[in-house]
């Protein structure tokens, strides 16, 4: 049989073949499960990955991509930056449910008023409540060197139960006639997050992920940050000898991805979703860590990512609609696409050997 | 509203095409929006019957979709926006949560009718909501449950804080009470509507605190299927039969039979005799079925069960008839009044007895 062989340095083609030799090999997995279940596959697969972009409906899909691809390109790409310093923020869904409490709060404790700051101030607090509620597992992490991973995660149900909380009580419509949920922001001209230019479903959750990601990259190619963030997690006893504090490094990385998280539950509440409702969170938070991997934690190959997860998303949702595929299907095949790209990510540190070649050598 | 006027005018290209006017329509294409997976053996399950039943009562007039597991939410809006597009001509959103949505893509697509479950908005001239007296059911199961309890103590699942889950929970309680005045009963909040998982776990706590009849909100059989590791522990099939745990804990169900109100509505598009309307039927309406009390019962209690059904099926009995107190001691109801449509559906408190808070 085969037997795995470290190489020497990663492999740099493998590094940036692994994503879309990933995707082939999930098209090809799923379309021969597509064909099982009786589904022309080339149907399917064209379904999930042309009609998105190119199909009958594109004028309206395609603003939807955005829609669906901006908050995971924005939670994505500050998990990505702990990531590579191996801070391990699992904890985004909560980062993000508690930006959007506190972005919507401060505005529904001003409606009706009509102001041009309002907005801007809702933004600010947004990401002020995603960074704070990132700082708890990092300051345990830096005090009490608890794992960030349990905490932050934990801190998910706690967000959630927050969330409840808030949609049953302190942020219920009072014209709601007793229905859990807040005021919806489409009818709150000031604090709503409404589209710039809607063909691309281009609303300020897609610029802020449109700019981080340049911004992310600027700071990792071109920064000091940057550079200590790559080094802490390449080498960190070399980081620690080059002057970098594990401690601020925990609380700077967990700061910016709570943030940035927050900020995308700001954008979700104040647009697309309109309102605190018990069931706010759809799981973005957890999806982005998947992207974050896809994307190869490079905030470019993030923004990619993004795309290509919310065209599953889309394109899954047609596939299911109009040819009746059960969603379990759409699951799995999603799940295919994170499998595979673990499976091929071997390549990028291993090789292949057969056994006689080493003999042969 | 640049998209509202291309949505609009896409919808109306459609419409042109496929020669739908006012009168009837020689095919409809009926579309379900659904929160949980078909298979859930609930809710969502007893949809899709809905939706089978149209398709055997209409044949090949009718064309069937379906979205399984749309969250209730901005997903939820695109999943509806994409089916307008595709063609649509009437859609059934079938949970609370597709509110919003629901009004807001309507108001893109005025000649697409959409039919929202439970809810209680009609912003515009092509929605329609639709609903089920479940509380009607729930006083039979509440009758039961307080003539088999043996210790006095019986749990219910609750999903969200909403009117509609607080009448079931204020009814069960209230014909339990009747049956059985040293009854308590403990209310489990979820948050979910489907969550295998959860719903199990809140089944488990109430049968740790000595709880041996439960009911639920909830879309799944877990509760049942938690149930059946207790010996002793009782429960009722929620929103679909349940049938497969009829030997086990299963002494009844109500069962939500939306085929006859599906037929009605597409069977009104075809022939054109379709208006916007807001119906909640019950048990006389046959929307609402008592499932099959098994053995499990004794004789005279499954008799008295039945004539409870009978009475509310033929309208000689509300299941809210005064005195009735709220929890707070103070009056709602007076000696023999019966409770308006209007207080039970924006219901947000519990009756006198019930212990515990609606989370607010």
């Amino acid at each position: 049989m085969f037997r795995l062989e470290k190489r020497p340095t990663p492999s740099k083609f493998w590094l940036y073949a692994t994503p879309p030799v990933a995707v082939i090999l999930t098209m090809i997995a799923g379309g021969i499960l597509f064909a099982a279940m009786g589904k022309n596959p080339f149907e399917v697969i064209r379904t999930i990955f042309w009609d998105p972009v190119f199909g009958e409906f594109a004028f309206y899909l395609r603003g939807q991509l955005l829609v669906k691809a901006g908050p995971l390109i924005l939670i994505a790409i500050g998990l990505a930056l702990g990531f590579r310093a191996g801070i391990w923020n699992i904890g985004a869904e909560g980062q993000y449910i508690m930006g959007a409490i506190f972005g919507a709060a401060v505005g529904l404790a001003v409606f009706p008023t009509e102001n041009r700051l309002i907005f801007p101030v809702m933004v600010i607090a947004g990401a002020f409540g995603g960074w704070l509620w990132a700082m708890i597992p990092a300051i345990l992490k830096t005090r009490f060197n608890t794992n960030e991973i349990l905490v932050s995660l934990m801190l998910v149900y706690v967000a959630e139960t927050i969330l409840a909380k808030a949609s049953t009580g302190f942020l219920k419509n009072p014209e709601g006639m007793g229905f859990p949920g807040s005021r919806n922001f489409s009818s709150y001209p000031a604090a709503q997050n409404g589209f710039i230019y809607e063909p691309l479903g281009l609303h300020w959750g897609g610029v802020a992920a449109l700019v981080t990601g340049v911004l992310a990259y600027i700071l990792l190619t071109r920064h000091q940050a940057g550079f200590q963030i790559k080094l802490a997690g390449q080498a960190p006893r070399a980081a620690r000898f080059h002057g970098v504090s594990p401690a601020r490094l925990v609380v700077l990385c967990m700061g910016i991805s709570g943030a940035l998280a927050g900020l995308a539950g700001l954008f979700e509440v104040t647009g697309p979703a309109g309102q605190i409702s018990i069931d706010f969170n759809t799981g973005y938070g957890f999806t982005a860590i998947i992207v974050a991997f896809l994307g190869r934690l490079n905030p470019l190959g993030i923004v990619l990512a993004g795309f290509l997860m919310a065209l599953t998303y889309v394109g899954g949702e047609m596939a299911s609609t109009n040819l009746g595929l059960p969603d379990a299907a759409i699951q799995v095949f999603q799940g295919m696409l994170l499998f595979f790209l673990l499976a091929v990510d071997v390549l990028t540190n291993y090789r292949f050997r057969l056994p006689f070649s080493v003999g042969a050598k | 509203m640049k998209r509202r006027n291309l949505l609009a005018s896409a919808a109306m290209g459609l419409m042109l095409a496929s020669g739908a006017f006012a009168q009837g329509m020689d095919k409809v294409k009926a579309c379900f929006v659904y929160v949980g997976p078909i298979g859930d053996g609930g809710w969502t399950f007893q949809h899709h019957d809905g939706a089978m039943q149209v398709q055997a009562a209409y044949g090949d007039k009718v064309e069937i979709q379906y979205q399984e597991n749309v969250p209730e939410g901005a997903d939820a809006e695109r999943v509806l926006t994409q089916m307008a597009l595709g063609g649509c001509n009437i859609i059934f959103t079938t949970s609370f949560g597709y509110m919003d949505p629901t009004n807001a893509v309507a108001a893109k697509f005025p000649d697409v009718k959409f039919e929202h479950a439970t809810g209680f908005k009609r912003d515009h001239a092509n929605v329609s909501t639709y609903n089920a007296r479940f509380y009607e059911g729930r006083a039979v199961q509440g009758h039961i449950a307080g003539k088999m309890t043996k210790s006095n103590k019986i749990g219910y699942i609750a999903s969200f804080p909403i009117p509609e889950v607080i009448m079931g929970i204020n009814s069960y309680y209230l014909h339990a009470k009747k049956a059985n005045p040293a009854v308590e009963l403990s209310v489990v909040w979820a948050f979910t509507w489907f969550d295998p998982a959860k719903e199990a776990d809140a089944a488990k706590a109430l049968i740790d605190q000595g709880v041996d009849v439960i009911a639920a909100h909830t879309d799944s059989t877990a509760p049942l299927a938690e149930a059946a590791k207790t010996e002793g522990v009782i429960g009722f099939g929620q929103a679909s039969d349940m049938a497969e745990y009829k030997d086990g804990p299963r002494v009844s169900s109500i069962i939500d039979n939306w085929g006859p109100y599906y037929v009605k509505r597409v069977g009104a598009l075809l022939d054109g005799t379709y208006e916007q309307i807001d119906a909640w039927e019950g048990i006389a309406g046959g929307e609402v079925l008592i499932g099959e009390i098994t053995d499990k019962v004794p004789a005279d209690v499954k008799a008295e069960a039945e004539a409870l059904r009978d009475a509310i099926a033929a309208g000689t009995y509300h299941p809210f008839t005064g005195p009735i107190n709220k929890q707070d001691g103070s009056a709602w109801l007076a000696e023999g009044a019966t409770a308006p449509d209007g207080d039970l559906l924006g219901m947000n408190f519990f009756v006198e007895g019930i212990v515990g808070d609606i989370p607010q």
